[in-house]
């Protein structure tokens, strides 16, 4: 930790229901995998409904890419291959028959195996789609070779879980993570701490890899925001990264032979009763987690956090990335004058509230848009909260009217959806921004391929 | 509160598509809108969003425009009674201030939403806020005598040809406001410079001219002291005089975030330079009076904090809004002393640097992407 990097620009957005530090167990026998989760994966199954499956059993791959297969991450039936509106694969739920029995893809020494011998057993278990790149954040091309990876092991979202409470004990599955790592890039493994707390001895006494120290509000969690203030992306340059619990469940298929898919998750939010982390496996339904346990307002699921989350139902299932879950209320009423009023209570980042007077005031807040769509007027406003050196709103409407050239040379390799959410929360337009990053994403993906 | 609610609710459907009154939806939106923030939800992206909306900001610097506005009132029926030789108190002095002022804010609101309805109406867009400030800025800046109708006919220009014909509230490139008064400044030269407009019903025999209209001619002893410049005790367009009361809407821009301290600040940079540049100079009377001066006459401070402070029309980059603003002051000044045939410098440097704002940007931006190109290519070679 010799050099810490300050952020200077961002927001921490204060909100009621963080988790509270101890890790129960979530029993539940509903998990599902989501090929929505999967940017850019075009689903072929390869299970049917009925068929048995083990934790590591293929079920579906990318029709484009069919080197990356997803597994299933607990052992039972295929119960139900929910389809929703041109036929969209939106859930394969699998039905735990509680035996926990799993495929052994035998353990190993990383550091004995050669680089193919590591991505393929990356692959065959269904763990390789936990490591993604920059730019588009789609899952990493196993056949290419990044000029880093990059770890994030703080995150700075509102309510976000936190990880040096996860890996606590995890020291040496850890390591043989980062060792399996290793062997992917012949660049650095950038891991990345909060200088503004004691971090994990598990990530300070990693070996082989470099650490460096962030400082400042969200969004200095963000690995795009690391990557950017370390080694920003070129044209042409791609970056791997992935998260701690990701760097466990490698490290675990080394030491154990099996896909282990256990993952602790925060369930946080204003709504939740007894806010605390739960241990459970990747995709799990969290219908048992919340039932006795939030108020009895009308509520926004959402898995992951409330800047970039996904919106779920009740009877849905934890997405893939996510390592949170968050009730809020929802927000669909009307308000009389409420832009006139002075309105005490209401957050925002402008000081056009007097709430700007109580800095550490905890909000509860709601899903309504405050306001209706507009044309960008005011200018200024991403730049507080955007830590880039790059222009936000110029990038964002070269994007709108699809100025490929323009976007590139803008800087949209070095962005990703997730380090606009800010932007969005703040714009006085109600621009949905995320959305439009996305689409660029998208575009330049395809344009560029 | 309740009962208003169902009412809207009940009537929305005669406003929407296939409803009887379909026409006239923005406008219905308008209103509904006006009493209750709707009850939309987040869809995609980012589940919460922050309270401020485009209301809130506009409703800021209105509220910010309004010390202005109040002294202006109370100005105007100053300078009426001061001509008259007549010291009259208080309430008769706000009394025909309102009778004057009134009238110029009410033709400039009927007129000005009126054409934004009209055009949201034809567009289906939902009707913008942008004019419910330009239509407090255009009596600011109109000298109190004058007539209605040129008001009218201003904002009406203002509105369509500065705003509407380029797709409306965040598309336009000249700050419209100010393209009322440039439009009543070049059309009707007559009625809009002179010594006769400053003062309402001014006695024929009393001077009435500003005290850039004193510099004009060369004539600095007939000056105002710095004192009743400052406090804006003086002649001229109606919110436009007092700089204390400008001062204050800066303070409320500034504070709550809505107005760019940065335009500001360089616009003050600049006009003091160029005014220092004068001083070194000193070829006339006008050369000579002190950088600060400068500062306190004329719309200089007007134009400065709710001028050329519109997102919309300034440079849109945090550089470029430093070189915007720088000069705004210095070509105001310029135009001021060497062209005191055009006395309103700062409405036509505003307008000027409305024009080049894009292309400052465009330069800014043209900065930062050569510095990644050489990025890139540093890591080729």
């Amino acid at each position: 930790m010799s050099t810490v990097t300050k952020i200077k620009k961002g927001l921490d957005i204060k909100m009621i229901g963080e988790a509270e530090k101890t890790i129960k167990d979530h029993v539940t026998d509903q998990f599902a995998i989501k090929p929505i989760d999967f940017i850019g994966v075009f689903p072929k199954m390869l299970v049917r409904e009925g068929d048995l499956v083990k934790a590591g059993t293929p079920l579906f791959l990318d029709k484009y890419r069919d080197n990356i297969i997803f597994t299933s991450s607990v052992s039972g039936k295929v119960k139900e291959v929910k389809r929703g509106p041109k036929r969209i694969l939106l859930e394969i739920k699998i039905e735990a028959d509680g035996k926990e029995e799993a495929i052994d893809f035998k353990a190993e020494n990383p550091e004995k195996l050669s680089r193919e011998a590591v991505v393929k057993k990356l692959i065959d278990s269904g763990v390789w789609p936990f490591i993604r790149q920059r730019p588009y954040s789609v899952i990493a091309n196993p056949s290419e070779k990044p000029k880093a990876i990059f770890i994030s092991t703080f995150d700075t979202a509102p309510l976000a879980p936190d990880n040096d409470l996860i890996v606590h004990g995890h020291g040496e599955t850890f390591q043989a993570g980062i060792d399996a790592l290793r062997k992917l890039t012949e660049g650095k493994i950038h891991l990345n701490v909060d200088a503004k707390s004691t971090p994990s001895k598990v990530f300070t006494n990693t070996k082989g890899v470099e650490i460096n120290a962030f400082s400042g509000p969200h969004p200095a969690g963000n690995i795009g925001v690391q990557i950017n203030k370390i080694s920003p992306i070129n044209k042409g340059e791609v970056v791997w990264y992935l998260y701690p619990q990701d760097v466990l469940t490698i490290g675990r298929l080394f030491l154990t032979g099996t896909f282990d898919a256990t993952r602790v998750i925060a369930l946080t939010g204003s709504e939740v009763l007894r806010p605390a982390y739960y241990k459970t496996k990747i995709g799990a339904s969290i219908e048992p987690l919340v039932k006795g346990n939030v108020t009895t307002v009308e509520k926004r699921y959402i898995s992951g956090n409330v800047l970039t989350g996904a919106h779920i139902d009740l009877d849905s299932y934890i997405g893939f990335y996510h390592s949170q879950v968050t009730v809020i209320p929802e927000g669909n009423y009307h308000e009389l004058f409420g832009w006139a009023l002075p309105g005490f209570d209401k957050f925002s980042m402008s000081r056009s509230y007097p709430s700007f007077l109580f800095k550490n005031k905890k909000y509860r807040l709601d899903t309504n848009y405050h306001g209706g769509e507009r044309a960008f007027v005011m200018t200024g406003e991403f730049e507080k909260v955007f830590p880039f050196d790059i222009y936000p709103l110029q990038l964002i409407k070269a994007i709108m009217v699809e100025d490929i050239d323009l976007m590139e040379n803008l800087g949209i390799y070095e962005v990703d959806e997730e380090d606009f959410a800010l932007c969005e929360v703040i714009d006085t337009s109600k621009t949905d921004i995320q959305q439009i990053v996305r689409k660029g994403l998208d575009l330049m993906r395809k344009e560029m391929s | 509160m309740k009962l208003l609610r169902d009412i809207i609710d009940k009537q929305k459907p005669h406003f929407s598509k296939g409803g009887k009154f379909e026409k006239l939806e923005s406008t219905f939106d308008a209103f509904e809108t006006f009493l209750f923030v709707p009850d939309k939800v987040t869809q995609s992206g980012a589940h919460i969003r922050d309270a401020i909306d485009m209301k809130r900001t506009m409703i800021i610097v209105v509220l910010a425009l309004v010390p202005a506005l109040l002294f202006g009132i109370w100005n105007v029926g100053l300078q009426h009674y001061i001509s008259n030789g007549m010291t009259p108190d208080f309430w008769p002095m706000i009394g025909f201030g309102l009778l004057k002022v009134l009238p110029v804010i009410v033709v400039s609101y009927v007129v000005g939403l009126g054409i934004e309805f009209a055009f949201a109406q034809s567009r289906g867009h939902e009707v913008n806020e942008g004019f419910l400030v330009s239509g407090m800025l255009i009596p600011l800046v109109m000298p109190p005598d004058v007539p209605l109708w040129m008001v009218a006919v201003a904002t009406a220009f203002a509105v369509i040809i500065g705003k509407e014909v380029f797709g409306g509230t965040g598309m336009n490139i000249l700050n419209p406001a100010l393209t009322a008064r440039a439009f009543l400044f070049f059309a009707y030269p007559s009625e809009m410079s002179g010594d006769k407009v400053w003062i309402a019903e001014k006695a024929d025999a009393y001077s009435g001219a500003t005290p850039l209209g004193h510099l004009l001619v060369l004539d600095a002893d007939k000056m105002p002291t710095d004192w009743s410049m400052f406090l804006g005790t003086i002649p001229g367009s109606i919110g436009e005089t007092s700089t204390l009361a400008i001062l204050l809407g800066a303070i409320i821009l500034v504070a709550t975030g809505i107005g760019s301290l940065r335009i500001m600040l360089s616009v003050i940079g600049g006009g003091l330079a160029m005014g220092l540049l004068f001083n070194l100079w000193g070829a006339n009377v006008y050369m000579d009076i002190p950088a600060y001066q400068h500062l306190i006459l004329g719309g200089f401070a007007f134009g400065t904090v709710f001028m050329a402070t519109d997102p919309v029309s300034a440079s849109q980059t945090n550089r470029g809004k430093l070189i915007y603003g720088f000069l705004i002051g210095f070509i105001a000044v310029l135009i001021r002393v060497f062209n005191p045939a055009y006395p309103e410098g700062m409405m036509l440097s505003i307008l000027l640097m409305n024009v080049f704002a894009p292309l400052i940007d465009h330069y800014v931006l043209q900065s930062n992407i050569k510095k990644r190109l050489k990025r890139a290519k540093a890591v080729l070679a």
